[in-house]
């Protein structure tokens, strides 16, 4: 059935009576990868693979027998593994990695016949708010090339944004799919921690990671999450909760739902346009029969330093195995261990990674356990407990996604702490492991979309979708 | 409290790291920023507070030991840097 809130809904219409074909919906994205290529989207493009399965889905078609998502184009961030193509999440150690296996969500995608059409570009391990932490080049935003695409996902938010595919996969562990989504005027969401299995995923901070998609709109994203999710043997932090038929949470009324506005997400910093689209959509869902009301989440301003703990400490410990024995990049200097391990680790990683295993490497160490990880990993219960408690009055918090609209390349990248803050308002959700949607709500004064950001109770994406679907428009 | 070049490079050999001078003096800055801005955490009272590591999902997640199809060598070892026979080859381990 056609939804009036999807324009892949109306899409496959048209497939179904021939007016289009997977073929020619590949073709175009192709079209928009060369045309695009400024960007950097994309790390690697895989145009016969794309072209040859477009005509197998087509054939399917025309059979009546295709899956939930044919005629949907989908880029891959590249730190998810796709069994023999290369998956370097965009650093140099993983340069010339093929993975002998698959992750399970592009498993679960190839069975609903999505055409996948390439990897994006990434910052190096996830790690960054840019995107020009890749060793791959910066990704350029489609709306202004002067400016970030936002990070870590920068290549799958742009690819969407510039029509180089219908759809994405990113991951996020601090707002790695949100910002970046809000950067580039695309909807992007990040699942409840468990949501969606990680078997794949090329490990970032465990406890905080997860796989998401980007979509055009709402309903995209909605009917993305419905395959991709669900209990996995290969990932045993993945959840056996229902997985319920998301896309038809979307164009669902508001009313009486009750939505709440945490007030200490309005204080400096916070650009005036942005503040003044968040009232807007208070507004609008208002008007459309829901409550809004202020709640407080009080220990917001500890997010980004237990953050910043937790994430690093993580990473330094997934990180050790890249040690020039196994796979990945092997420096030439084999003369000891000590030696491989060295020469190895500090060719083949690059800078805001080095920073970040050191800073999880000093948190972790002994004299400062107690002082920095534990005490992060204390803030972290109590940054839960504040979203459990405002969660129990409402059904869902709105908030914005970023501080700021897109801003300029190389005008953070010296300064790694001004970087981080840019993560203030996405932070929290993976330290509480709750689902989140960032959608366009408008435009600033350059043009720069703005996003915002809706908050829910764990595994309840559908209300986030549902609420986010009527408020979502560039 | 500002972390000393000497703590920077005993940090480095614990993760198998090294720097230039250049880059150790322009780090040792970046670091001291970093780490003066967690020290926020220490204005919390959090003596009575369970620390959580994993958020929301069981502690144990069981499964039947059976054995399952898994990877061949030649898989495993297709990415490997140095190979010798079936086996990943290392610098000598035990002098």
């Amino acid at each position: 059935m056609e939804n009036r809130n999807s324009m892949f809904s109306s899409l496959r219409s048209q497939l179904a009576k021939q007016e289009t074909s997977c073929l020619q919906i590949t073709r175009g994205c192709l079209d928009k990868i060369d045309k695009g290529a400024p960007m950097n989207a994309f790390i690697a493009v895989q145009a016969e693979r794309a072209l040859r399965q477009a005509q197998q889905v087509d054939e399917k078609i025309r059979r009546n027998k295709a899956g939930r998502l044919a005629g949907m184009v989908v880029a891959i961030k590249d730190n998810l593994a796709v069994s023999g193509e290369s998956t370097t999440c965009g650093s140099k150690m993983l340069k010339n990695f093929v993975p002998p296996y698959q992750a399970t969500v592009i498993d679960r995608l190839l069975a609903e016949d999505a055409v996948l059409i390439g990897k994006t570009n990434m910052d190096e391990y996830a790690m960054g708010s840019s995107t020009e932490n890749s060793a791959f080049g910066p990704v350029r935003n489609p709306h202004d090339l002067t400016r970030v695409a936002g990070g870590s996902s920068g290549g799958s938010a742009a690819a969407v944004a510039a029509g180089m595919c219908t759809a994405a996969l990113g991951s996020d562990t601090g707002g790695s799919i949100r910002q970046p989504a809000a950067f580039c005027g695309v909807v992007g969401l990040k699942p409840t921690y468990g949501r969606v299995s990680r078997y794949g995923l090329i490990a970032y901070a465990s406890s905080l990671d997860q796989i998401g998609p980007f979509g055009r709109d709402v309903y995209d994203c909605a009917l993305l999450l419905e395959v991709i999710a669900g209990k996995d043997p290969r990932d045993a932090t993945s959840s056996d909760t229902a997985v319920p038929p998301f896309h038809t949470a979307v164009g669902q009324p508001v009313k009486g739902l009750r939505i709440g506005i945490p007030r200490e997400y309005a204080g400096d910093g916070l650009q005036p346009e942005i503040e003044q689209a968040l009232r807007r959509a208070a507004e609008r869902l208002a008007d459309s029969g829901a409550e809004v009301c202020s709640v407080s989440l009080p220990h917001s301003e500890y997010a980004i330093a237990a953050y910043y703990v937790i994430a690093t400490a993580e990473a330094s410990s997934n990180l050790a195995r890249y040690d020039g024995a196994h796979y990945g990049f092997a420096a030439n200097q084999r003369s000891d261990l000590e030696e491989m391990y060295v020469h190895t680790r500090t060719q083949g990683f690059g800078s805001e990674v080095k920073r970040r295993i050191m800073l999880g490497t000093y948190v972790l160490s002994s004299g400062y356990y107690d002082a920095y990880y534990r005490k992060a990993l204390q803030a972290r219960t109590v940054i839960k407990s504040d979203f459990i408690t405002a969660l129990d009055q409402v059904d869902c918090l709105l908030t914005p996604t970023t501080p700021t609209t897109a801003f300029k390349l190389g005008e953070k990248i010296d300064d790694p702490l001004t970087m981080y803050l840019s993560d203030i308002f996405t932070v929290s959700v993976n330290l509480a492991g709750l689902p989140a949607i960032s959608f366009p709500f408008g435009r600033d004064e350059n043009n720069l979309p703005i996003g915002l950001q809706m908050i829910g109770r764990p595994f309840d994406e559908s209300t986030i979708l549902r609420t986010a679907g009527l408020l979502s428009e560039l | 409290m500002s972390v000393p070049l000497e703590e920077v490079d005993r940090i480095a050999g614990l993760a198998k790291l090294q720097f230039s001078a250049d880059e150790k003096s322009k780090f040792a800055a970046q670091f001291n920023q970093i780490i003066q801005y967690i020290e926020k955490l220490a204005e919390l009272d959090l003596t009575q507070v369970e620390p959580m590591s994993q958020v929301g999902v069981g502690i144990n997640v069981f499964r039947d030991d059976c054995v399952q199809p898994s990877l061949t060598v030649e898989q495993v070892l297709a990415n490997a840097p140095a190979r010798k026979l079936d086996f990943f080859s290392v610098p000598k381990v035990i002098g």
